[in-house]
């Protein structure tokens, strides 16, 4: 069968089987590898992009279902080779090691600032509760996330921040006295 | 690479489209709504439909609204929006409480009221709230609506009274003014399905009880009720022992099996205990108490 979709801001129209996922016809059929492709049973949330606005695990969406609706993926943060806050926050707080959760986690948290852009750490853990990461304890993913909240237009023109300076709350060992709830 | 086994794609653009679509492809035919435990179960093949019927754009049972003396939930209203709902969380709780805890903010951003209900999961948490609140089921076909109560909906795990060609369309809860309602649901990790859980409508005239429903899921409870809690409780007051004993014979009522999730005596005691404090929230909230969250 044929399918059409608007994904990024293009249409773009293959032909596919029926059967055929949204995250491997995002990452095969249109060479976008960024959206990564883990459990395959709608736990791990790597693979979350947004369908007509909103974010959904693309493992357990037939690209048929998309049809006529509009993708967004992680290529579409960056804009003129200046990356989203939300990616700026991930690397200033460390929000990643092996990075495999990291297209979900960003368009997840995406979402949650466009829709809430001071959220408390609770809405932030809550709004990640259906993604998994293996390497960071969640801290650094909450902090990430929290900074871009803190820095909507990002590092902005002239703030220079070291990596990992942003928030001295980062420092290592000072997380035994939080609540590890994520 | 989990890939369901091949199927014939096909797209309904009204209702009568879905219906017209079912009787031409046959009982081996299925509609698809969110797919969150659909496509799951296909990829396991463990569901192998011929043909798939997407009624995504049947954006006209995407509704919740004040009906009569009834609150009207169309069928593909999705999870996230019965949790962002004030008018379901001003009348029941208890829907509010099982949609905090059902998956995860991603999968309720597809999964619907519809697919729930039909999808028929032994351990689906709608289910109980459905029972609880003696919901009602109304069902399309060519032939016209019928209505089926909540409690005769399900005929057992993954199977319900629906023909090859029906649809449910709305789901509807009758509103009970004063009630209170609670839903408590013991689960492995966030977003899992539950261990057991249990939810509770109750009524009060003055110290005792008008009225009550009790629903219980993943405890094998058939049609996910306790009708004889339900009468021990109803008319008593409301002390510790007489709420204990309705706790009691909801325990009764269920018919756990042992599983990965927990051994029978386990979940046993899960559903008496899950049924009181259900039942004390249920309780606390028809009495306007704060400690009844």
């Amino acid at each position: 069968m044929q399918v059409t979709m608007t994904v990024n801001g293009e249409e773009v129209t293959r032909d596919i089987e029926p059967r055929l996922l949204l995250v491997h016809f995002v990452r095969d059929h249109l060479g976008l590898t960024g959206t990564h492709w883990g459990c395959d049973t709608s736990n791990c949330g790597t693979c979350v992009l947004w369908m007509d606005g909103e974010p959904v695990k693309s493992c357990t969406v037939l690209a048929a279902m998309a049809g006529g609706r509009t993708i967004r993926t992680v290529e579409d943060l960056e804009r003129d080779g200046e990356l989203d806050p939300i990616q700026q926050g991930f690397m200033q707080c460390h929000g990643l090691q092996c990075g495999f959760c990291t297209p979900g986690m960003l368009m997840t948290a995406r979402w949650l600032l466009d829709h809430d852009p001071d959220p408390a750490d609770a809405d932030i853990r809550e709004a990640i509760s259906g993604q998994f990461c293996r390497c960071t304890g969640y801290e650094n993913v909450v902090r990430a996330i929290r900074w871009a909240a803190e820095h909507p237009d990002g590092l902005g023109s002239g703030e220079a921040v070291e990596p990992g300076a942003a928030d001295d709350s980062a420092a290592p060992g000072d997380t035994a006295s939080e609540e590890v709830s994520a | 690479m989990q890939t369901p086994a091949p199927f014939e794609y096909e797209r309904a653009g009204s209702v009568d489209d879905a219906l017209a679509l079912l009787e031409r492809h046959g009982p081996e035919a299925r509609l698809v709504a969110g797919g969150h435990s659909l496509l799951p179960m296909m990829k396991l093949r463990l569901a192998r439909p011929e043909v798939l019927v997407d009624i995504n754009d049947l954006t006209d049972l995407s509704y919740l609204r004040l009906d009569g003396d009834a609150i009207a939930i169309g069928g593909m209203t999705r999870h996230a929006e019965l949790l962002a709902s004030p008018v379901l969380g001003e009348h029941y709780a208890i829907f509010h409480d099982a949609e905090r805890v059902i998956a995860d903010p991603i999968v309720r951003n597809r999964g619907t009221i519809g697919g729930s209900f039909c999808q028929a999961d032994p351990s689906e948490d709608l289910a109980a709230v459905g029972s609880a609140l003696r919901a009602e089921m109304v069902v399309r076909s060519t032939g016209g609506d019928r209505t089926i109560p909540a409690r005769e909906f399900h005929t057992g795990p993954y199977e319900t009274v629906l023909e090859p060609a029906e649809i449910l369309t709305e789901v509807r809860v009758p509103i009970r003014p004063g009630a209170g309602s609670a839903y408590e649901k013991v689960e492995r990790r966030v977003g899992d399905w539950p261990i057991a859980a249990a939810g509770a409508f109750v009524t009060l005239d003055g110290d005792a009880v008008s009225d009550v429903g009790i629903g219980l899921t993943a405890l094998g409870a058939p049609h996910f009720c306790a009708p004889d809690a339900e009468d021990a409780l109803r008319g008593q007051d409301v002390t510790d022992e007489n709420l204990a004993a309705a706790a009691d014979a909801a325990a009764e009522a269920c018919n756990p099996a042992a599983d990965q999730r927990g051994p029978v005596d386990y979940k046993r005691h899960l559903a008496r205990e899950l049924t009181l404090r259900a039942l004390r929230r249920s309780v606390a909230r028809a009495r306007g108490e704060a400690g009844g969250g």
